[in-house]
């Protein structure tokens, strides 16, 4: 029997920076779609139906004391091929547990920072979609920003830090992923804030996230200045956490800036975003941390393995904040944008309440990468 | 469309569909049509690109209440 590695497992080794070498069996075009990344995964790939007469193809590649871990679509292809490499003497296969399916579904957390009141701050990674939650704890109470599906991980994370989930809040209606904001702030009885923009089609009861009502975590230790920035979708709203982390939402990433078509038409809101990254962020503090919904690239994950970076440097090296010309950022921004994401208009339903699929098929619909940004 | 054998793969995981498409492929002559049923969503990218690495033919596929059926010619 090969030995197996649990989702959490792996998470460790990328955010801890450790070497790591995947064999990925999946078929190829899955492959390149979409892949284990991130701090120093090496990974290869080799389709397990390639491998069936035997390993060899890969056993050449590889030293047989060297530690693989074989993952595939669900795990049952990847437990075949690492017993298979076992019988050919690699002494050191895991397979991973759940495959890309149960990666996909992983949130790490990553302490980002204590509050000057007390409080701290949570980054909850999604290595698996580049999807980023925040978790803001204050004084027996925490609110959730952009929160995943997989509510359990974030219930679970409050017991026991031994606070009360009050606020369950989303920056936008998300497209490339189902919140869990809606459920969670049901079965906690918090309250759900959605931007009023974004929410016209919405099925249930919100709270409106507007600039001006602000949301008090604790005991007004903690207080979310909700800043209108749209963009990515009409509504997007920015928030700011202790005059310091600007939680920007699916607007600025750290290599990237938010994509304007997956609500409507790019055309429309290209001036919007504009609007937000080249004037109103502007006009905020160099000194505030930005912490986006999401990041694209393995190597915005920092030391910790978490995404953050000062507004004042994202002036300075993110390329979509380099253009100067109104019209060539328009083209950027509306012209050669990558495919959507999975999905993204069921996703949107969803969001939106007007559909409920089955868990099994919201599991399917978010499988593959977020896509939510524009490449400068 | 004439098969010369139908797999019945309905009801099991990655990577069996395929193991077995690989199993039957081996009891019908070249130029030769098998027929595969599965339930397993993977096995539609999985099943057209182990064709095509084998040189064999995916020429049609179908899905119908949950079904997968494919069509593969011998190569």
């Amino acid at each position: 029997m090969s030995q197996t590695m649990t989702t959490k497992e792996l998470a460790k080794k990328v955010v801890n920076h450790e070497e790591t070498l995947i064999l990925d069996v999946r078929n190829t075009d899955e492959f390149d779609d979409w892949k284990i990344e991130g701090g120093k995964v090496e990974v290869i790939n080799e389709p397990y139906f390639n491998l069936l007469d035997g390993v060899d193809p890969v056993a050449e590649k590889l030293n047989k004391d060297q530690e693989i871990i074989v993952v595939c679509a669900k795990g049952g292809s990847s437990q075949m091929i690492a017993e298979m490499m076992e019988e050919e003497g690699f002494t050191n296969v895991y397979d991973l547990e759940g495959g890309m399916k149960a990666w996909s579904e992983h949130l790490e957390p990553v302490k980002i920072a204590d509050l000057k009141d007390g409080g701290s701050l949570y980054q909850f990674v999604r290595l698996g979609k580049g999807c980023l939650s925040y978790f803001i704890e204050s004084n027996g109470e925490a609110a959730i920003v952009d929160s995943n599906r997989m509510i359990t991980n974030y219930e679970k994370f409050a017991d026991e830090e031994g606070v009360q989930i009050k606020h369950l809040i989303d920056t936008h209606l998300h497209a490339d992923h189902i919140s869990g904001g809606h459920e969670l702030a049901e079965k906690v009885d918090g309250t759900y804030h959605l931007p009023p923009k974004d929410a016209e089609e919405v099925t249930f009861d919100y709270a409106a996230l507007e600039e001006g009502n602000d949301i008090v975590v604790g005991n007004t230790t903690v207080k979310v200045q909700p800043v209108y920035s749209p963009g990515h979708t009409l509504g997007s709203t920015s928030l700011i956490i202790d005059d310091k982390y600007l939680l920007t939402g699916d607007i600025l990433f750290v290599k990237s800036i938010g994509r304007p078509d997956l609500a409507g038409k790019a055309e429309d809101w290209v001036g919007d975003l504009r609007n937000t990254l080249y004037s109103r962020y502007k006009e905020l503090s160099d000194d505030l941390i930005v912490l986006p919904a999401h990041y694209s690239f393995a190597e915005e994950l920092g030391d910790d393995g978490s995404v953050s970076a000062r507004l004042g440097d994202l002036y300075q090296y993110n390329e979509g904040l380099q253009v100067d010309d109104e019209n060539e950022f328009r083209k950027m921004v509306t012209e050669n944008l990558p495919p959507q994401p999975n999905a993204y208009e069921d996703i949107r339903k969803t969001n939106m309440g007007k559909i409920t699929p089955e868990n099994e098929k919201q599991r399917e619909m978010e499988i593959g990468p977020n896509r939510c940004a524009v490449q400068g | 469309m004439d098969s010369a054998k139908l797999l019945d793969a309905k009801g099991m995981a990655c990577p069996m569909p395929v193991v077995k498409t690989k199993k039957a492929m081996k009891d019908i002559n070249t130029g030769e049509v098998l027929e595969v049923h599965a339930t397993d969503k993977g096995a539609k990218s999985d099943l057209a690109a182990w064709a095509k690495s084998g040189g064999h033919e995916l020429l049609k596929d179908t899905e119908e209440d949950d079904v997968l059926k494919f069509w593969i010619k011998k190569g």
